[in-house]
């Protein structure tokens, strides 16, 4: 401003801003009576709450439960470890493939309309499709988040790749070095340590998903929660999320380690 | 960079002195990672459970998916999809506020400027981690065995997922906060809440508006699943349109999906750019 007021306000009201608060008020309570979300029917459901959470307790550690736990968790596991190698090996050509810098435009944009593509949907979706594909089991939540790793990773090789100092590469080029020997001598060492990092978060992240996956048919423990949820069995729901949530810290855990190592 | 060169005109008698860029430690524990990493894809790789008979199937039931979800059924849009989208859009949108709402006060707990104890620190960060392990598919589970089938179950499972990223990235911010405007509130008397208002807001508001748009980005894809397990909107149509096998249906949701979350995507990016 530059006619200065006599007084100076400390904090002046700030009218846009006061304004903003007002719509967003007015928005939740108008999608409040769209989705029919009501006082009463949280009154309602923290009732039901009561009961579902007391019949969680205790949970359950019968012996058979016990290895149907075992069992899942392994089969998560192996989901997650095996969508990362796959997920990752295929992520570093097709991220490469999609950095503007070093290929021809045509085939960084295909590249990088594949990579939207299995960014876009949610790993639940992709599991559906190749439930239908492959049949119900561990193969499909594999290719389930293969696909949805893919997706993640190539997007960020690709940025990384783009990132990178071209001077090193020159080095290379000039040397008369092949296509293949600029990657491997000129943009791998720059980029390997970052492609690592995103690897130790891709498997933390699987660990997650393959949770999910057994919901729609993707095998792991996800399959067993599901079940169990079906059949009532809430006090082994309780066991099962338990479990999940000390794997997924075990997993965040090893995967800040990785990164810490190879940073 | 990480190989070891060798430089002429090292010590006496013409020895090389070597460079290495790790200390012995860190190339034994390199050297186990890699062991390792190799032991558990062997593993994964020798015992995982693959029916061959579904294997060799492959080729034609995935052509036979797409056959069938083509022609595109569109004419259900108008009957279903649109009303469905538009509670994916609210719940998502809801869900989002909910969450910043409930992550404020975590995010003060954790915030180690803010709240000067350790064990409300500890107790803040749990329930930032136990929020974030569980997936929202899972919270969905729960809360529609709560709260019945519905958008509100679905709501509440994105905002109670969403605490944990948005709490832990908001205590971060407030942690970085300079200390010199709330040093100048505290001179001149000013109450907590007041030294929260203008001291801290201020500086936090633009990280906080940037985290909460990425979050609903996020919340846009998450909510379109919710409805496989009852939390209402496009995940139901799918539900629907899957368990009556019209895999045309299937794919108009799933193309509605797609166009959703690509301009979602455009408009946040959009937006992140203008007030960033």
């Amino acid at each position: 401003m530059s006619a200065a007021p006599a007084r100076r306000v400390a904090f002046p009201p700030n009218w846009p801003a006061r304004i903003g608060a007002l719509v967003l008020l007015a928005y939740v309570a108008y999608a409040s009576t769209i989705l029919d979300i009501t006082w009463a029917r949280f009154l309602i459901g923290l009732e039901h709450g009561q009961r579902f959470i007391s019949r969680m307790f205790p949970p359950d550690f019968a012996p058979d439960k016990i290895e149907l736990l075992y069992n899942g968790m392994l089969e998560s596991l192996q989901i997650a470890i095996l969508a990362t190698v796959f997920g990752t090996l295929i992520s570093l050509p097709l991220g490469i493939a999609a950095a503007r810098n070093l290929s021809p435009l045509p085939v960084a944009w295909i590249a990088r309309l594949v990579i939207v593509i299995a960014r876009t949907f949610h790993p639940v979706i992709i599991a559906i499709l190749f439930v239908k594909a492959v049949g119900f089991g561990t193969l499909a939540g594999v290719l389930a988040l293969t696909v949805a790793s893919i997706g993640f990773v190539s997007k960020l090789v690709a940025d990384a790749v783009e990132e990178t100092s071209m001077k090193q590469i020159e080095a290379v080029r000039s040397t008369g070095a092949p296509f293949l020997g600029i990657i491997v001598m000129g943009l791998i060492p720059q980029v390997l340590p970052r492609f690592i990092g995103f690897t130790a978060y891709e498997l933390d992240s699987n660990l997650r998903n393959s949770a999910l996956v057994g919901i729609v048919g993707g095998g792991g423990i996800g399959a067993t929660l599901f079940t169990a949820f079906q059949r009532f069995d809430y006090d082994f729901v309780l066991t099962i999320v338990l479990t999940i949530i000390v794997l997924v810290m075990i997993g965040e855990i090893i995967s800040g380690a990785m990164r810490r190592l190879f940073q | 960079m990480s190989a070891a060169g060798a430089l002429p005109g090292g010590p006496a008698g013409g020895e090389l002195r070597r460079w290495q860029r790790f200390t012995p430690l860190e190339r034994v524990a390199r050297t186990g990672f890699y062991l390792f990493a190799l032991l558990a894809v062997l593993w994964a790789l020798r015992t995982i459970e693959i029916i061959p008979e579904f294997l060799y199937d492959a080729p034609h039931q995935t052509v036979d998916l797409f056959a069938r979800m083509w022609p595109i059924d569109w004419s259900w849009y108008p009957k279903v999809v649109h009303a469905a989208l538009m509670e994916t859009l609210h719940i998502a949108t809801l869900g989002t506020i909910l969450a910043v709402a409930l992550a404020a006060p975590v995010a003060l707990l954790v915030a180690t400027n803010i709240t000067h104890s350790v064990i409300l620190n500890t107790f803040g960060k749990f329930i930032l981690v136990a929020t974030r392990s569980v997936h929202s598919i899972m919270w969905a589970l729960f809360f529609v065995a709560v709260f019945g089938p519905g958008a509100l179950a679905g709501m509440l499972a994105i905002a109670v997922h969403s605490i944990g990223f948005t709490g832990k990235f908001l205590s971060e911010a407030i942690e970085e906060a300079r200390p010199g405007p709330i040093e100048a509130l505290k001179a001149v008397g000013a109450p907590p809440l007041a030294i929260l208002i203008k001291g801290y807001w201020p500086q936090v508001k633009p990280a906080f508006l940037a985290l909460a748009i990425f979050r609903w980005d996020i919340n846009i894809r998450e909510s379109a699943v919710l409805g496989l397990v009852g939390g209402g909107g496009l995940g139901m149509a799918l539900d629907t349109a899957l368990s009556n096998l019209y895999w045309d249906q299937a794919g108009l949701v799933l193309f509605v999906i797609f166009v959703v979350v690509i301009a979602t995507e455009i408009v946040t990016t959009t937006i992140r750019s203008r007030i960033l």
